[in-house]
């Protein structure tokens, strides 16, 4: 292939997945490979699809909050605290401030363990097992401090269309700032190890670019936006909960040291920074918890019959660790909403795997899809059944079905 | 343990993801982490279903998925044990009413151990194991 013409072997076509051992979750990808280099790279998802949405249509919002908790085993509140506040915003219900704290709490404590086994899994990726054992010892800190509070380890429960459902009494406080200090003193090790380690440098520095123009063409969110230079945080742009009342900022690679490049080893910054931040927000939200109920209504048929009243439709967000998370629920007096749709972090990101997996080596795709923390379970939203046979949708076939049904409505 | 040697201390374990919300997943790979280390006893997860002992089979089985989880076992090697890892591979759990299930896992494919939960601790996915390793002996004297 030296002398450029195309022999009749060349490109390969290399599938790797659904299951695969590189990949935790199941995805297909599709490579065109020359030599050691990717051409083309597709990816294919759908594998986890479960109906949520439809089942959701089925349910009362109180039975939802429960579903919102299984879209996704990691991101374990960031489903339930939009959703929830969408819910919220239809029924015009006022969470009590101390509940939007402990919310705020969750969430920051999630990111830790989220971030933490990112890392964990990067490191792996890498071939880097020692690191990926520290990362998993250090994360189990934070998964006892989440079991302390809300009695699970992982879908936690904890959130309620209203406010929460377990309160954060002072004598818990010892429990969760020694965990916090673990981490504060913990944090420069891990940099330290992550960010100064040759094999680290080596294989993330340039590797998987995702530029500034592609991040915002391809409306990334979260880290992965970040570490590309776009300053976007929901927390900040559009405070809610209790983040109105903190001072946060959105955190690029910049801030240690180094331009932003947007490779892997940005992302890698932009996390690790993001743990310390989440311990001081906690820190924070201890401290200035105001006193009060924990609920806007702790009977769950009253909850129940002002939701089942309710009109109109709304949009929650939040930051969750992968980006932003957005909920639409539409209700339209019924005891179950007549629309919901779930928009995954992930679901943004994903189209970026493109961009950065094309002219890579074959090598580098592990890391490079890890890069991005994928979670697929969130994101396998749409799929169209027929009997047993699935129909893939095109832009056109939608476009063509989207101009029936407005032929329909006006009876033509 | 009344194993043969080729067993003892050396259970491998192929790990299934057939459309779980990941939580069970995350839990299978913290149980191989240094808080539980199971690794001590020779438990460790391994890429390829041929090298595998146990399988571990999280989520509800998706349509998409159903036929890849037959295959995955049917390349494993005999004598094999399959555990079912949390509740939706068991009932449906919170999926139950779902569309696009051919689930529970029971309907798919042989299951040997039942680990309820949802999401398991790592210690209930260990006794699963343990138990499995029970049942492996059992297959091995030839009650089973």
């Amino acid at each position: 292939m030296s002398d450029g013409t195309p022999t009749k072997k060349a490109p390969y076509v290399v599938p790797i997945g659904p299951i695969h051992p590189a990949l935790k979750e199941p995805v297909q990808f599709l490579f065109e490979m020359e030599g050691e280099v990717v051409k083309k790279a597709d990816f294919a998802p759908g594998q986890t699809h479960r109906g949520i949405e439809w089942m959701g249509m089925h349910r009362n919002p109180v039975q939802i909050v429960h579903l919102t908790d299984r879209i996704c085993g990691i991101c374990g509140v960031t489903h339930s605290l939009a959703f929830a506040r969408a819910v919220e915003q239809i029924v015009d219900i006022e969470v009590p401030a101390r509940a939007d704290y402990i919310r705020v709490i969750i969430a920051e404590l999630e990111r830790i363990q989220s971030h933490l086994l990112w890392a964990g899994v990067a490191a792996h990726e890498l071939g880097f097992d020692t690191l990926f054992y520290l990362a998993w010892r250090v994360r189990e800190e934070s998964m006892d401090v989440i079991e302390y509070i809300t009695g699970n380890r992982i879908n936690y429960g904890l959130v309620q269309v209203g406010g929460v459902r377990r309160d954060i009494v002072p004598d818990q406080h010892p429990t969760i700032k020694k965990c916090l200090d673990g981490y504060r003193d913990l944090l420069g090790k891990m940099l330290n190890l992550f960010l100064n380690d040759t094999t680290i440098s080596i294989r993330c520095k340039d590797t998987g670019l995702l530029t500034f123009e592609k991040a915002l063409e391809l409306s990334c969110v979260g880290p992965t936006a970040r570490a590309s230079g776009v300053v976007k945080d929901v927390r900040v742009d559009y405070p809610y909960s209790a983040y109105g009342d903190l001072d946060i900022s959105p955190i690029l690679p910049s801030a240690y040291g180094g331009g932003i490049n947007g490779d892997v080893y940005d992302r890698i910054v932009v996390r690790l920074l993001e743990v310390a931040q989440s311990v001081e927000i906690i820190e924070t939200c201890l401290k200035e918890m105001p006193d009060g109920p924990i609920l806007w209504e702790s009977k769950l048929p009253k909850l129940l019959s002002a939701c089942k009243k309710a009109h109109g439709e709304a949009v929650g967000r939040h930051e969750a660790p992968r980006g932003e998370c957005l909920h639409y629920v539409a209700m339209d007096g019924h005891e179950a909403p007549a629309m919901w749709k779930v928009k995954a972090s992930s679901y943004s990101n994903l189209h970026s795997w493109i961009p950065m997996l094309e002219g890579e080596q074959l090598a580098d795709v592990p890391i490079i899809v890890a890069s991005i923390d994928p979670c697929l379970s969130c994101t396998d939203r749409v799929a169209v059944l027929r009997g047993v046979k699935r129909d893939l949708m095109t832009k056109e076939d939608l476009h063509r079905l989207s101009v029936e049904k407005t032929r329909r409505i006006q009876g033509c | 343990m009344t194993l043969s040697p080729s067993f003892k201390r050396s259970l491998w374990v192929f790990h299934f993801n057939a459309g779980s919300c990941n939580g069970c997943d995350i839990e299978i790979v913290a149980t191989i982490t240094p808080r539980y280390d199971p690794e001590r006893f020779g438990v460790r997860l391994v890429g390829s279903p041929k090298h595998a002992d146990v399988l571990l089979v999280t989520g509800p089985v998706t349509k998409k998925m159903a036929p890849r989880l037959r295959r995955v076992y049917e390349q494993m090697p005999s004598p094999k044990v399959v555990i079912c890892i949390g509740t939706c591979g068991q009932s449906g759990g919170v999926f139950y009413d779902s569309y696009n299930l051919d689930g529970p896992v029971d309907d798919v494919i042989p299951v040997d151990v039942y680990v309820p939960g949802c999401a398991p601790r790592p210690e209930a996915i260990i006794y699963g194991v343990v138990t499995a390793l029970t049942k492996l002996e059992r297959i091995e004297r030839g009650e089973e």
